[in-house]
This record gives structure tokens, C-alpha cells and sequence, in this order.
């Protein structure tokens, strides 16, 4: 934890007239919202955000100062005056899986305080301040006399994006690193490489995406891109974790890496197509160890996900070397073996890895992925004592015509039989997830927002408090509204309007 | 084959099927970059290669052009494709000669229509001949003239250097139908103008020729009458800024027609009105429940001569605004249960002698109204309920064949026999959407697939995608129509027998990357990427 006191900020404000008007609150809904129909009318030339006379952090603060200077806009997109100065010194940390994301927000005639315990919870209560204001038909701002008290229900809210079946320019995952945060998302999982392309441009292995990339120049992420979106999540207050999938889903991987990949054998010889990475070879694991050296030193999360799943054994038990390989490893003819001999030491595994394993270290993340039997998945893997992540229910790149936000929305990452104690805790979150198949910059925007946020909601909010999809319908309708308004292009729940229309294209 | 097999693409392989390969095949990898969309229906091409430089290319009139330099929509087409074919002013600035010095755009007949609308009878072939140093295009009107430009912009590729290219080539092309249209809804949610427009840009590059605008429904009026004002007042979502003003619906009039784009707008009725009722008092049926009215309304009340005036009066404003021939009466999904329950519509169904049907009641609407609108000097389309329900209608009137059931080839075959011109919509309701690629069966759907005499067939004038606004608005609606409607462009523009699905995924999947790099945010059909990615946002 970077700050021992609290952060305090205070929001000023002036009091002008009493109307009742009830707010539609906030997305997703905090732990505990108490609004009175009071409401204070706020001016952009008065208001300011500063920093309470006890907390720690202070000007200077780089993550808040920025997030003040943002928020102000978002409140007020007609004023551009920016009271606020930001210098790049102090609150340099990341977020991280134990970080406390918890606020108070007490708003009361002329002023708001928003306490929380670091500076990723003081950009949680910003959120939600900012989406208690608004204007009415005069454009005058208002924000209703409130008391919250809000923190997140599970600690990994996450989304991922694939950025190898298609490349997403820089600016389309900056943009929905802007919108994760409007929604409380704190981990964005880059799928980064996968069979299709390697757009990550490596320092050690610069042949990666020289020859693995869909184009060497203009499909790539560099060195400097990746820190573009590591930063511009840090100052969200999102960690960034990448995903380099192995041993299957490495095709693109072949390209800039000589006998990386598995010769696949016809009969007695190679047929020239290659299969997952080679695991019987000792230059394989030297190139691994390389390559994740490198991706530890360039992603500050403590994490990596290591992918592990789909990986199709045809190819290894046609390679004569392979099958040689197994039987010294004395791993008969279980090619799940040869498998979870790769996989050892990892971080977060998709559930395959579970599947197969046998000695996989307690504190592997296991992700779940595979739809039918989720329950059933996470009362095994918890009862194991391994901490999961649920994604099955939340694939949202399937689509189908109508509302399907409310199947998300219905899911419960709870609901499976176990021991409340040991192995629910276990579950510490979910991840949505938008495979790249049929996804690029020109549908990505509208086709995640706002489905995500019904996945968001259910990561952060009470379950008991929202489970009627009903309730939350009109509430996220206005968030959603209030998405465009900030330049974020999600689509429309069902028929109707909002007054400031995505006017892009 | 050994050919077909070996270079894949498409204009070798439609080449093959010609039997008209010629030329030598030096320059493979080039061919590989040319994907025409929809594909001609007569085509030849050799592997002699033109460069075209930016410098010193230029698109003209052709000497016995009957248009000249007063021709605005091709004026404006030459600037337009010109354009298209060398990209930005940045790379323009490459420098190199041209093979190709020209294409002479010939206007063959007297009138080049260039002041005119397209309607439905308008001659939209076109020759194209590619050779050195000039390249010709011939059409009848600027009509055709539009469509051989998007071709020949469509034959140019760029090679590895940069350089523009196109091959020698010889094509006559004509659309297999007539009404090639798109539908978009802007009631049920509001499309801002520059989404209108930039599908407009789209319906061209993939030769559309018919925008109907279903501009009203129950849910809002975003039609900005000047005979009725209130309407869009009290109906649009917004008074003022969710709605059509008679200059926006001007500006979308002329900005389709400069694409050989007609516009038809839809008028629903007598249901799909809820949003009229706000602005014209007594125009819907008041609902009962029990012997009081119970606030709701149902249909436009089609027992008060009051009704019958309002659609006089208005449709006389809506025949000089819109300059189609046709108008969309809409008339579906009439719900009788508020008919039903008002007891002076009771009274009425007695005295006429409609006994309990009340399809006689939308039949006696539904005549009353087309009368109307005859007297305007317009023609109609219809849903197919108003054929169904067996109104009388004028032999010239067109059935617009959507719904599942009954099946719609056997509905097809029922309208043409009685001799109606039909349009097809069942299969392209691209509102619906799933996952994977669903374009393949909205290709391989044919509005000529039903059982029926070859002069039915012939009584087929086309067909539409609808995108239908329920879940659609201007953030997802471009790249949720596009490239699926292409699908459908090509079903109603190329030859019956170009089928082979293969081979329209390789083309299909250069044309939607040729629209994204014409800032068409077109989405992809599968894994893959475009050598210029969508950079809107």
C-alpha cells in the first residue's frame, strides 16, 4: 500500500436551490448509496477538486492529479479550464491484486469528501462522483446531497482483448481503457499473440513480429506502445497483464523462431506443417525463458497469463522425437503429461492446464473458459485450493440478436456447491472476453459497451442488490448514454434516445 | 483448372469460366490485388499491366459525350473515383509515368439525364474497355456512367512500391435487377445525417440503388412536415435536435442522387403510428377498455373522414418532396385488438357489413388511402399483408415480400401469379444478427429461387436488405450493415450463376478492407487484417 493515511479529497460546492429530482445512480451500483432529493447546483467557474489538509497524497500526486483534471472535463465538457497542474512525481506505484479500491463519498451542501485508502480508490469514488452529476434542460449542473460507502466485491474485474486474429490500432485499446474505468474494470488481459500474428515487437527476439506480424511496420505494437497503454491504464488505475499462449495457439510464433514449433510428421517424414511449441528440446525452454524474462521487465504486473489451452496433440504424437521424448519421461502415451511438464511455474493458466495437471502450484490462477460446465469447474478447481477466474459466461464476442447483456448480467460466480469459506473466497473475479474471430477497430467499441458492463456490474456491486435485470435496465440505458457522451461508442440497449448521439461514424 | 487452382483469385478464375483467359501470367502477384464487388456480368482480363500516376491521369468526357463539363453528378464522380483511386493528397505526391493517360467517359444517347432522377426504369449498363493509352467508358446515361466508374476504381491496385496499376480489361455489365435497395429505420432510433450519408457512400460502392427511408414509426416523427409541424414537435424524440429538417431531407435527396440513388421514403400506416397520434389530435383509434376509452390508442381511425383529410393533405406535401415515382405505403402488422374494443368502430363494422373481420376494416383503410395517393401521381409499395388481406390494388403496385411465414418462396410465387411486381426482404433482414459468418446465407438466398412460370420470374423487380432499428444506431449501424448487405448487392446485381461462396469470400474480404480504407468502417468477416486498418474512432 502506497499511502498509510488516507487520501481526502474535497469537492466544493455551492448550494443553490432545492428540487427534488431522483438520480438514477451510479454503474455499477456501490455497496451502499443513500440520496436525498437535496440537490446543490455546481459551477464550473467555483468548482474545484483539491486535496484534503491530512491526506497523503497531495500536488504532485501524478495519478490524481490527472484524474482531476479528466474527471473536471468529463463533469463539464464545456470548460475547458484545467485549475489543475499536473507534475510527474509521487504515487508512481501500479495497482496490483491486493490493492484496496475501496471510497467514502459523503456529498453535502458546499462541499464533498471522498476518502479512501489509496489513490485507485480515490479514482473509483471520482468515477462515481462524476456520474452523480447533472445538468438539467437550463445546462445547469446539479448533484444530489449523497452518502457512499463502496468497495468491490471481487478484486480481478477484468477484460481482454485479441489483438492478433485482428490487430487493434493503439487508439481502439486506449479508448476501451478509458471506458473500463468508467465501468470500475481494474485488469486488462492482452491476448496479445496467438496463431494468426505476433504484433508484439520483442527486444530479444525481434523476428517475432518481423516475420510473424500481419506487416512488420504498420501492424505492430512497439516497445513505446506498450508503454503508452501500461501508463494510460496505470493513471486508470487498471493493471495490464499480457498473455503469451503456449504451448498450442503459436503459429505465428514459427515464423521468427526456427525450431520453436513441433514438426508435424506424415508417416516416416515431416509433412512441413508445424504443431505447438517443441517441448522435448532444451533450446525451446531457453528461448521461453528469454522471452518471459523480457515480458516480466516490460509488464509491471506481477502477473503473466501463460494461455495453456486448446492444444491439439496430433501433431506431437506424430513427431517421432516427441514420442521418444515420452517414453524416457516415462509418460507413456498421456500427451497430457508432456503438456503439464511444459506448463510448470506459471502464473494464470486457462483451465486445460488444470484439466491435465497434476502438479500445478497452488498459487496458479486458474481461468475458466469452457461454457457448459462452469459450476461444476469451479467447485473442483476450488475445492483443490486454487484461486479461479470465471470468463465462461462472459464471451462476449458471441452474439446473438436482442438483449443479450441480461445473460451476462444473470450470471452468479458464486452459485456452485462448496464450502462457503474456503472455497467461494477463492474465486477471486471474472474476466469479459472479446475474441478477435470477427472483431476489429470498426465494430470493437460497439460491440463490448455496453455488454461488458453488465459483467462489470456484477464483479463490483452487491449480487442481492442487483439481481433483477429489470431494475438495472433503465440505469444502465443512462449509462450508456452517458458512455457517448464521453466519446465512448456503445450501442443502443433497445429503442429509444439520448440526447447527445454518437456523432462519429 | 490448373490455373485456378494455382492463382486463386477470383478474376482468373471468372476469367477461366469465360474460357477468355489471354496474356501471360508474368505478373501474378499483382492479379492477386484486383477483387471487383459485385462481379460483372461479362468479363475479360489479361495480365498486361498499366501503371497510372496521380500526376498525370485524368478521368474526361469523351469527345461524343452527349454530357460535358455541365454534367454535375459526373462532375463530381470523376472527382470522387479520382480520389478513391490515388488516396490522400500525401501519396499522391509519388512520382512516376502513366501508362494509362485517361478514361473517356462516353454518354452514348442524347440525353444524359443529368439533371434527372434514376427511377426504376433507368438503364444502368455500362462498358468498360481498359487499354493504352486511354480507357473507355461507355453508357447510355451518367446513370450507368456511375456504376462503370466504381468498377474501373475497384480494377486499379497499388503494387509493393506504391504504384497504381490496372490491367488490360473488357467489361459490359448490367444489373440483373432493377430495385436494389437498402432499408434504414430512423425512427426507433435517431441516425444522425452523417450516418445517412456515409451509407449512402457505401450503397454506391456496392451499386445499390434505392435508399427507403423508413423515417417514421411508432416510436418517434423525426419527419419535419411543413404542412403538419407538429408532427415531428410533438412525435420526434427531440423537437430540434432529433429530427429531419426539409433541408437535411433535401440534402439526402440530392446526395443519393449524385450516386444513381433513389429515395423512397416510407409512410406506415394505418399501424406504426403511435408517434403521429402525438401531433394530430383525433388521428388514432382511441382503445376502450370496457364501455371507457383507457388512454391508449391503436391504428389511424379509418372510420373518420378527419383521417382521410389529414392523409390527403400530407401525402400531397410528401409527393413533391420526394421526387421518386414511388412511395412506401408500409401497411403491416396491424393489431385489431383496439379496433375491436371501440365501440363506434363496432357501430362502423355493422353498418358496412364487415361483419367481425376486421381485415375488411384495413381493407377499406388501406383502398381509401391508396386512392389518395394515386391522386398524387405517385406509384406504391406495399408489405405483403395488404396483399394478403386481398385489398384492391393498382396493376402497377409492388409487394414487398418479408415475412418468415408462410414460407416466403411459396408467398414469391403467389403475388407474381396474380401478376404484381415483387420484392424480396425475408432473407436480408440483417437486423438479425449471430455469430460466425452469416453473410453466407444471406448470399446464397435468391429472389428467383420459387416455383413460377418464367414470366413470374420475370415480375421479380429485386429485393432489400433491411436493417431494422430496434438494437441500431448511428454507433454500431455501418459496420453492422456492411459487408453484410454486400452479400446482398452482389445476389441482386451479378449473374444467377455466380454462386461459389470460396470464391466470393477472397473477393468480398478485399472489398470490405476497400471500403475500410474508404473510411467505410465495414466490419471483418474472419480473422485477417487490411493493409490500411480502420482509423476512425
Amino acid at each position: 500500500t502506497i499511502f498509510s493515511a488516507p487520501v481526502r479529497a474535497c469537492l466544493l460546492l455551492v448550494v443553490v436551490s432545492v428540487w427534488v429530482q431522483q438520480v438514477d445512480g451510479v454503474w455499477p451500483l456501490p455497496q451502499q448509496l443513500d440520496q436525498s432529493a437535496d440537490r446543490n447546483s455546481l459551477s464550473p467557474q467555483r468548482f474545484s477538486f483539491t486535496y484534503g489538509r491530512d491526506s497523503a497524497a497531495q500536488t504532485g500526486c501524478s495519478v490524481l492529479d490527472a484524474a482531476f483534471k479528466r474527471y473536471f472535463s468529463i463533469i463539464f465538457p464545456d470548460f475547458t479550464k484545467g485549475s489543475v497542474s499536473v507534475k510527474t512525481r509521487g504515487c508512481d506505484g501500479y495497482p496490483d491484486e491486493d490493492s484496496d479500491e475501496s471510497y467514502n463519498l459523503s456529498v453535502s451542501e458546499g462541499q464533498a469528501v471522498l476518502r479512501s485508502v489509496t489513490v485507485w480508490g480515490a479514482l473509483r469514488g471520482l468515477e462515481s462522483f462524476s456520474q452523480l452529476v447533472y445538468q438539467d434542460d437550463y445546462g445547469s449542473y446539479f448533484i444530489n446531497k449523497t452518502e457512499i460507502v463502496d468497495f468491490p466485491r471481487f478484486a480481478f474485474r477484468g477484460l481482454l482483448l485479441d489483438t492478433s486474429r485482428h490487430y487493434l490500432p493503439l487508439h481502439a485499446i486506449l479508448k476501451t481503457l478509458d471506458a473500463m474505468a468508467y465501468s470500475k474494470f481494474n485488469v486488462f488481459h492482452w491476448h496479445i499473440v496467438d496463431d494468426p500474428s505476433f504484433p508484439y515487437q520483442s527486444r530479444t527476439f525481434p523476428d517475432l513480429s518481423n516475420k510473424g506480424a500481419f506487416h512488420p511496420f504498420t501492424h505492430v505494437y512497439t516497445q513505446s506502445d506498450v508503454m503508452r497503454v501500461i501508463e494510460h491504464a496505470r493513471m486508470r488505475g487498471i493493471r495490464v497483464i499480457p498473455e503469451f499462449d503456449s504451448p498450442g495457439h503459436t503459429q505465428s510464433w514459427g515464423k521468427g523462431q526456427p525450431n520453436l514449433l513441433t514438426p508435424c510428421y506424415k508417416g516416416d517424414v515431416p509433412s512441413g506443417s508445424f504443431g505447438p511449441v517443441d517441448p522435448t528440446v532444451d533450446t525451446t525452454y531457453k528461448f521461453m525463458e528469454s522471452l518471459l524474462k523480457e515480458v516480466k521487465f516490460v509488464f509491471p504486473d506481477s502477473y503473466v497469463h501463460l494461455g495453456g489451452d486448446e492444444v491439439s496433440f496430433a501433431c506431437w504424437q506424430s513427431n517421432p522425437n516427441v514420442r521418444t521424448f515420452m517414453e524416457k519421461m516415462g509418460f507413456g502415451k498421456d500427451f497430457t503429461k508432456l503438456e503439464s511438464f511444459y506448463m510448470e511455474r506459471t502464473s494464470i493458466v486457462w483451465q486445460d492446464v488444470f484439466d491435465y495437471h497434476e502438479r500445478i502450484p497452488q498459487d496458479t490462477v486458474l481461468e475458466i473458459w469452457k461454457g457448459e460446465t462452469y459450476q461444476a469447474e469451479l467447485s473442483r478447481m476450488t475445492k483443490a485450493g486454487h484461486r479461479v477466474l470465471l470468463s465462461a459466461p462472459w464471451y462476449i464476442n458471441h452474439i446473438s440478436y436482442g438483449q443479450d447483456w441480461r445473460n451476462s448480467y444473470a450470471v452468479q460466480p458464486q452459485n456452485f456447491s462448496g464450502v462457503w469459506s474456503k472455497q467461494k473466497k477463492l474465486v477471486i473475479g471474472g474476466e469479459v472476453a472479446m475474441w478477435g474471430e470477427y472483431v476489429d477497430a470498426t465494430n470493437l467499441n460497439p460491440r463490448l459497451w455496453p455488454r461488458a458492463c453488465a459483467a462489470a456490474e456484477r464483479l463490483w456491486s452487491d449480487e442481492e442488490k442487483t439481481l433483477n435485470a429489470d431494475l438495472a435496465f433503465p440505469r444502465l440505458e443512462k449509462f450508456r448514454c452517458e458512455l457517448l457522451r464521453r466519446g465512448i461508442q456503445a450501442e443502443p440497449l433497445f429503442v429509444g434516445h439520448c440526447k447527445h448521439e454518437y456523432d462519429g461514424l | 483448372m490448373y490455373c485456378l487452382l494455382k492463382c486463386a483469385p477470383l478474376i482468373l478464375a471468372v476469367a477461366v469460366c469465360h474460357g477468355w483467359l489471354f496474356g501471360d501470367f508474368v505478373r501474378k502477384q499483382e492479379l492477386n490485388e484486383i477483387s471487383l464487388w459485385p462481379i460483372p456480368q461479362k468479363f475479360q482480363s489479361s495480365a498486361v499491366a498499366f501503371k497510372l500516376s496521380p500526376a498525370s491521369f485524368q478521368i474526361v468526357h469523351a469527345k461524343q459525350s452527349s454530357a460535358g463539363p455541365s454534367c454535375s453528378i459526373l462532375e463530381n464522380a470523376f472527382r470522387r473515383y479520382f480520389e478513391y483511386v490515388f488516396g490522400d493528397l500525401k501519396s499522391r505526391k509519388k512520382v512516376y509515368d502513366s501508362d494509362l493517360v485517361e478514361l473517356q467517359v462516353w454518354i452514348t444517347s442524347a440525353d444524359p439525364e443529368c439533371d434527372g432522377y434514376p427511377s426504376l426504369q433507368t438503364d444502368e449498363s455500362y462498358e468498360l474497355s481498359v487499354d493504352e493509352p486511354s480507357a473507355v467508358l461507355k453508357a447510355a446515361n451518367a446513370w450507368g456512367a456511375l456504376r462503370g466508374l466504381e468498377t474501373f476504381s475497384q480494377l486499379v491496385y497499388e503494387d509493393d512500391y506504391g504504384a497504381n496499376n490496372i490491367n488490360k480489361t473488357e467489361i459490359s455489365d448490367f444489373p440483373r435487377f432493377a430495385h436494389r435497395g437498402i432499408l434504414l429505420d430512423s425512427s426507433r432510433h435517431f441516425l444522425p445525417l452523417k450516418v445517412i450519408l456515409a451509407n449512402l457512400e457505401a450503397m454506391a460502392m456496392n451499386k445499390f440503388n434505392v435508399f427507403h427511408w423508413h423515417i417514421v414509426d411508432d416510436q418517434s416523427f423525426p419527419y419535419m412536415s411543413r404542412t403538419f409541424p407538429d408532427l415531428s414537435q410533438k412525435g420526434a424524440y427531440h423537437p430540434f435536435t432529433h429530427v429531419y429538417t426539409p433541408s437535411d431531407v433535401k440534402m439526402v435527396i440530392e446526395f443519393a442522387r449524385m450516386r444513381g440513388i433513389r429515395v423512397i421514403p416510407e409512410f406506415d400506416t394505418p399501424g406504426h403510428t403511435r408517434s403521429w397520434g402525438n401531433g394530430i389530435k383525433d388521428l388514432l383509434t382511441p382503445c376502450y377498455s370496457g364501455s371507457s376509452p383507457s388512454g391508449t390508442f391503436g391504428p389511424v381511425n379509418p372510420i373518420l373522414n378527419s383521417s382521410y383529410d389529414f392523409m390527403t393533405e400530407f401525402f400531397k406535401e410528401i409527393s413533391t418532396v420526394f421526387p421518386d415515382a414511388y412511395i412506401h405505403l408500409g401497411g403491416d402488422e396491424v393489431d385489431f385488438s383496439c379496433w375491436k374494443s371501440n365501440p363506434d368502430i363496432q357501430k362502423f363494422m355493422v353498418q358496412q357489413g364487415f361483419g367481425t373481420d376486421y381485415s375488411k376494416l384495413e381493407s377499406f383503410y388501406v383502398q381509401r388511402l391508396l386512392d389518395i395517393v394515386a391522386a398524387t401521381k405517385k406509384g406504391y409499395m406495399v408489405w405483403q399483408e395488404v396483399f394478403d388481406n386481398g385489398v384492391k390494388l393498382k396493376a402497377d403496385t409492388q409487394i414487398h415480400v418479408w415475412k418468415e411465414r408462410p414460407q416466403y418462396q411459396d408467398e414469391m410465387a403467389k403475388v407474381t401469379a396474380a401478376g404484381f411486381n415483387t420484392l424480396l426482404s425475408t432473407p436480408w433482414y440483417l437486423n438479425r444478427i449471430s455469430y460466425g459468418q452469416d453473410w453466407v446465407n444471406i448470399y446464397k438466398a435468391d429472389p428467383q429461387n420459387f416455383t413460377g412460370t418464367d414470366a413470374q420470374k420475370k415480375l421479380v423487380i429485386g429485393g432489400e436488405a433491411c436493417l431494422w432499428g430496434e438494437y441500431v444506431d448511428a454507433t454500431n449501424l455501418t459496420p453492422r450493415l456492411w459487408p453484410r448487405a454486400s452479400a446482398v448487392a452482389e445476389r441482386l446485381w451479378s449473374d444467377k450463376s455466380v454462386t461459389d461462396v470460396g470464391n466470393a469470400y477472397n473477393r468480398l474480404a478485399q472489398h470490405r478492407c476497400r471500403m475500410v480504407k474508404r473510411g467505410i468502417p465495414a466490419e471483418p468477416l474472419f480473422v485477417g487484417h487490411c493493409r490500411q486498418e480502420y482509423m476512425g474512432l
